[in-house]
C-alpha cells in the first residue's frame, strides 16, 4: 500500500438521519479502510459549495435533493481541475438504478451496508470521476444551472438569467443582466437541453424566449430585409438569420400569448 | 352493513339510494319507452308524439316508483333476494297504479281495468330486465374480480418510502433509540393496515390517527422541512371510508410538495362535514412540472378507482394548482355504521 493518510470523503444528502447513518457505517469500516469525514452538505448547491475547499476524494451523494439533484451536482463537479471521485446513493428508484446498470456508474442502495460501502469506496478511488457523456445519460430532473469556472471556483449562472448565448470560436459566452460567462458546452447541445427555453436567431446564437423585447429592421443592410432581435436588460441587438426569423417571430408571439 | 361487497356481492338488489343506480334506471326505462314508441309508430314524426303522450304519464310514474324504492330501499335489502325482489316489483306496480290512475282520465286515457293490467304488466317487465340488468353487472365487477382489484390497489406503498424510512431508522437508532423504536412502532402499525384485508369501510377517525403516524414518520426524515396543519374539527369522526383513503394521498403530498422543497413546507388537510357529504382538501407547495416519475397520477387514478368501486357515482375527486399550491378536493356520502 502506497497510501497511508486515509480517504478523504464528502457527504451530500438532504435528511439528516441518512447522513448520520453513513458517518456511523463509515466509522464502523475505518479500521479496513481509513478514511476521514471532511463535510457534508444537504443539497447540490450547498455542497458545491463546500467541497473545492474540502478536496475530498469521494463524494457521496444521494440522487433526489431539493435544489439541486445529485446528477447536476456531480456534472459541475466535473468543471474542477482534479474533480473527486462519486458514489451515488439511491433509496429506490427504478430509473436511475437501471441507468446506473446500463453505463456501469457504480451506486448504493439506502440502506447502506458496510461492506457494499466498502467495496464501492474502494472502487470509487480506482475509476476516478465519471464522464460527461454518461452523466448524460442518468435520469435527472434537468439542469437549473450552467457552470463554468473563473480562478479555480465553480460559478453558476442560473438558466433562467440568461438572456443569450452566443459562439465564439472556441467558447459560448453567456449573457445574463450582469455580466458575461465563458462557457465550455457547445451551443447545439444546449439547444437541445433547452429547447422550451431558447430559440435560435442565428447560426452562432441562442436567445431566451422571455428576453425578446422586439424587433428592429437592420438598417446597415442592403437590398433584402434583415432584422434584429432587440433584449430586454441588454443594449445588444442580435442579427436573424433569415432561415430562422419565422421561427423567432413565432416564439415572440407564442411567448406574448398571441 | 357499508362495505365493497354491497356493490359487488351476488344476488343482492341494488343499493336504491345510489345515485348511479337511480341514473341507471331513469336512463333504462327511458329508453325502453322510447323503443315501445318506436315498435308501435310507422314513422319518427309519429313516434315522438307517442314519446311525448307516454312521458306525460311515465315519468310521473317512474319518479314516484324511484321514491317508493329509495324509501323502501335498506329494509328491501335485508330481505332474501328473491323476496325483496318480488316486494320492489309489487312497490314499483302499485306506484305505476297509483299515478296511471290519477293522471290517464286528465289525458282522456282509458281506466279501464284492462288497461290497468296492461300498465301493470309493462311495469312487471321493466322491473324484471332491470334486476337482471343490475344482476348481471354485478356480476361483471364480479367479487373475486372486484376485490382482486381492490386488494392490488390497497397493497401498494411507496419502496422509496419504505427504504428511506429505514434508513432513518438506522440512521437514529445510535444517537436516539427511544426515536428509533417509535418509527419501528409506527412503522409496524402502518404495515399493519397496509397489509389487512382492505374490504370494509373504516371509521375516518382511524384513518386519521393513522395519517398522523404516517407523517410523524416521515418528520424522521424531514425534520424542520415538514410543517402539517390538521384542521378536522369539523370533521364526523363516525363516517365511514374506504381504507388507506388519505395516506396515500399525504404520501404522495410530501413526495412531490415537500421533499423538493428546501424551506419548510407546509402541507394542510381540512375535513368537514357537508350535509350528507364529507369533504376532504389536501393541500401542498407545488413545484411546477419537470418531474419524470408517473408516480402521481397512478396514486390519484387508483384512489379515483377504489372511490369509485366504493361509492359508484357518488364520490368525485378533483385536483388543481391554485396560487403555488397543489390541492386535491374529494367528496364522499357521509355514511356511519
Amino acid at each position: 500500500m502506497m497510501t497511508a493518510a486515509p480517504m478523504k470523503i464528502f457527504l451530500v444528502d438532504d435528511e439528516k438521519p441518512a447522513r448520520e447513518r453513513l458517518k456511523a457505517v463509515l466509522a464502523d469500516i475505518a479500521g479496513q479502510l481509513p478514511n476521514q469525514v471532511v463535510g457534508e452538505a444537504a443539497n447540490g448547491m450547498e455542497a458545491l459549495e463546500g467541497i473545492p475547499a474540502a478536496g475530498p476524494d469521494v463524494v457521496l451523494v444521494d440522487i433526489r435533493m431539493p435544489r439541486m439533484d445529485g446528477v447536476e451536482l456531480v456534472r459541475h463537479l466535473g468543471r474542477m481541475e482534479r474533480p473527486p471521485a462519486v458514489v451515488f446513493v439511491t433509496a429506490y428508484d427504478q430509473y436511475a438504478v437501471q441507468a446506473f446498470e446500463l453505463n456501469a456508474v457504480d451506486y448504493l442502495l439506502k440502506p447502506v451496508r458496510a461492506e457494499r460501502l466498502a467495496g464501492a469506496l474502494g472502487k470509487a478511488r480506482r475509476s476516478g470521476p465519471l464522464a460527461a457523456a454518461v452523466l448524460d445519460r442518468l435520469p435527472q430532473e434537468g439542469r437549473r444551472h450552467l457552470s463554468c469556472t473563473e480562478r479555480g471556483r465553480i460559478l453558476l449562472i442560473p438558466v433562467e438569467h440568461i438572456l443569450y448565448l452566443k459562439a465564439e470560436l472556441k467558447y459560448v459566452t453567456a449573457r445574463t443582466a450582469e455580466r458575461e460567462y465563458l462557457l465550455e458546452e457547445s451551443l447545439t447541445q444546449l439547444e437541445s437541453e433547452f429547447p422550451r427555453r431558447f430559440v435560435r436567431v442565428h447560426r452562432n446564437c441562442l436567445i431566451a424566449r422571455e428576453a425578446i423585447a422586439g424587433f428592429e429592421r437592420d438598417s446597415s443592410s442592403e437590398g433584402e430585409t434583415h432584422w434584429l432581435a432587440l433584449v430586454k436588460g441588454a443594449a445588444e441587438k442580435l442579427p436573424i438569420s433569415r432561415r430562422q426569423w419565422p421561427a423567432v417571430k413565432a416564439a415572440f408571439a407564442g411567448e406574448r400569448g398571441d | 352493513m357499508a362495505s365493497i361487497r354491497q356493490n359487488v356481492e351476488l344476488s343482492r338488489l341494488p343499493d336504491f339510494r345510489n345515485l348511479g343506480v337511480m341514473l341507471r334506471i331513469l336512463l333504462a326505462v327511458n329508453l325502453f319507452a322510447l323503443l315501445a314508441a318506436l315498435a308501435r309508430s310507422p314513422d319518427l314524426a309519429r313516434m315522438a308524439e307517442e314519446f311525448v303522450g307516454q312521458a306525460a304519464v311515465l315519468e310521473p310514474a317512474l319518479i314516484f316508483s324511484l321514491l317508493l324504492a329509495y324509501l323502501a330501499g335498506p329494509r328491501l335489502a335485508r330481505l332474501p333476494y328473491f323476496h325483496g325482489a318480488a316486494l320492489m316489483s309489487l312497490i314499483a306496480v302499485a306506484g305505476v297504479l297509483v299515478i296511471y290512475s290519477f293522471f290517464a282520465p286528465l289525458l282522456g286515457a282509458d281506466t279501464t281495468l284492462p288497461a290497468l293490467a296492461r300498465q301493470a304488466l309493462w311495469t312487471l317487465l321493466a322491473v324484471a330486465a332491470l334486476l337482471y340488468y343490475f344482476h348481471l353487472r354485478s356480476r361483471a365487477i364480479s367479487p373475486a374480480l372486484a376485490e382482486a382489484r381492490l386488494m392490488a390497489l390497497t397493497a401498494r406503498i411507496r419502496p422509496h418510502f419504505l427504504f428511506n424510512s429505514l434508513n432513518a431508522v438506522l440512521g437514529v437508532i445510535r444517537s436516539d433509540p427511544q426515536r428509533a423504536e417509535r418509527a419501528l412502532e409506527e412503522l409496524s402499525d402502518l404495515f399493519r393496515v397496509l397489509m389487512a384485508d382492505n374490504r370494509e369501510l373504516v371509521r375516518l377517525s382511524d384513518e386519521i390517527a393513522l395519517c398522523r403516524q404516517y407523517l410523524d414518520l416521515e418528520r424522521l426524515r424531514l425534520g424542520d422541512r415538514l410543517e402539517v396543519k390538521w384542521q378536522v374539527e369539523a370533521c364526523p369522526p363516525d363516517a365511514l371510508v374506504p381504507p388507506l383513503m388519505l395516506q396515500p394521498l399525504l404520501e404522495n403530498a410530501v413526495y412531490h410538495g415537500i421533499e423538493p422543497g428546501e424551506g419548510p413546507g407546509r402541507l394542510a388537510i381540512t375535513i368537514a362535514r357537508n350535509r350528507d357529504e364529507v369533504l376532504i382538501r389536501l393541500e401542498n407547495p407545488y413545484h411546477g412540472g419537470g418531474n419524470h416519475h408517473p408516480g402521481n397520477r397512478m396514486a390519484l387514478d387508483n384512489i379515483r378507482e377504489r372511490l369509485m368501486l366504493f361509492y359508484d357515482l357518488e364520490a368525485r375527486l378533483g385536483t388543481g394548482v391554485v396560487q403555488g399550491t397543489y390541492r386535491v378536493d374529494i367528496r364522499i356520502p357521509y355514511r356511519r355504521k
